[in-house]
């Protein structure tokens, strides 16, 4: 019976949506209304943007711009966002025991204590010979890609969330291939908190910087008075990095402390 | 009929399929009792949104929103020589060569947080397993009913 007023309910909303699709532009069309704004309207703001977005930050990269500077506000509460949903996923699952019956259950620190534990973090002690080697090759690698997406978010296609989000993956790969407990001696729990916190300060406080020199919150152009280089454009591509680094610095530790949580339900302690 | 696809599917096609789409997420997200197949079908509601939104930007011939070094250095020269008020026709950058980056952005953070949010789902999906022992959901009705009926 569900099932029928779902399907009822699906046909019905899709057949609106479809008599809709005629008044679309065309797929592809340079001239549409989204892309090159109303005939006889004022310019559209895509359009603003490929013109001026050289001229304003000299950040190549349109998107990474518009990302991280003119929709600036949007982006810092996306932040906030992603830092409010691993703080949930904490308070929703994390099981905080005392210390003695930490150790009542023994054998897992000597997991934590930082090395590269190819048996399993429940002491049974199978070892991944191929999966440890593997990872062991794979997991610099992708975290050096990572800091090269991050860094090159300027010339080429790339920024904070994309490169953090490989650098997430790295230490869930670690967490796969190794136990949670050889994910967490590199990135303990206290470490990724505090990281996604220090993510969201660094872009609020470039944000708030500004202010001190009478401009605008998140008026990167401010900056140049500190930096002393290359004018408010150059000012305005730095504080795009520093804010991209923030960014990935949450997603980083975000998409890990997911992981980590919902593979152990909220235990932190053998994982998959 | 051939002709009808011609004119109406096909100028038009990435709606029909977001259209498409959508609705299969719709019906998951509705006519499924099991909360995991109800997320899944979120997700695939929300794909078939970032679909519509990256297939508007899209435009005939253009390549990706990074301008070239030489034409932004074009700009800035253009830009120098109070060329600003001439117009928009003798511009270096000509906006038809690269792709509308705003759907880009707007789609970038939903992305990331869509996969925030579906992280706080699955958390509250295992409370759900781990007090009720199912995740069927008129189990759970059922269940909450006789605990309000010990009451």
């Amino acid at each position: 019976m569900q099932k029928l007023f779902a399907t009822i309910a699906v046909i019905i909303t899709g057949a609106i949506l479809l008599n809709a699709v005629e008044d679309f532009p065309r797929f592809g069309d340079p001239h549409s209304p989204p892309n090159s704004g109303v005939s006889g309207g004022s310019v559209s703001s895509s359009v603003h943007y490929l013109q001026n977005t050289y001229l304003d930050t000299r950040v190549p990269n349109v998107v990474t711009a518009v990302l991280a500077d003119y929709r600036g506000y949007d982006t810092l509460f996306e932040t906030a966002v992603i830092l409010t949903a691993g703080i949930a996923v904490f308070a929703i699952l994390r099981v905080v025991r005392r210390k003695d019956e930490e150790e009542s259950t023994g054998s897992e620190e000597k997991a934590c204590s930082g090395e590269f534990s190819t048996s399993d973090s429940d002491g049974e002690g199978r070892h991944r010979v191929v999966v440890g080697t593997a990872c062991r090759v794979v997991v610099p690698l992708a975290q050096l890609f990572g800091f090269y997406i991050i860094a090159h978010g300027h010339p080429s296609p790339g920024g904070g969330f994309q490169g953090g989000v490989v650098l997430g993956t790295s230490f869930i790969l670690l967490a796969l291939a190794g136990g949670l407990g050889s994910a967490l001696g590199r990135l303990r729990e206290d470490m990724y908190l505090r990281l996604a916190c220090l993510g969201v300060f660094i872009y609020a406080g470039i944000g708030l910087l500004s202010l001190f020199f009478r401009r605008n919150f998140l008026d990167y152009g401010a900056l140049s008075g500190l930096l002393q280089t290359g004018g408010e454009e150059m000012a305005r591509s730095h504080g795009i990095f520093g804010v991209e680094l923030g960014v990935a610095m949450t997603v980083t530790s975000v998409m890990f402390a997911l992981f980590a949580n919902l593979s152990t339900r909220g235990e932190l302690k053998g994982g998959l | 009929m051939m002709e009808w696809i011609k004119t109406t599917i096909v100028p038009h096609f990435n709606f029909w399929i977001y259209v498409v789409i959508m609705m299969l997420g719709l019906w998951a997200a509705i006519g499924k009792n099991n909360l995991i197949k109800k997320l899944i079908g979120l997700s695939i509601f929300q794909t078939a949104i970032l679909l519509l939104y990256v297939s508007m930007g899209v435009k005939e011939g253009a390549s990706i929103p990074i301008v070239d070094e030489t034409m932004g250095e074009a700009a800035v020269d253009f830009m120098a020589q109070g060329g600003g008020a001439a117009g928009a026709t003798a511009f270096p950058i000509n906006p038809d060569l690269f792709a509308n980056p705003l759907p880009h952005v707007l789609m970038l953070t939903a992305i990331v947080v869509g996969v925030a949010t579906l992280g706080v789902a699955l958390a509250l999906c295992q409370v759900i397993f781990r007090d009720f022992g199912t995740l069927e959901e008129p189990e759970i009705l059922n269940q909450i009913q006789t605990i309000q009926d010990d009451v």
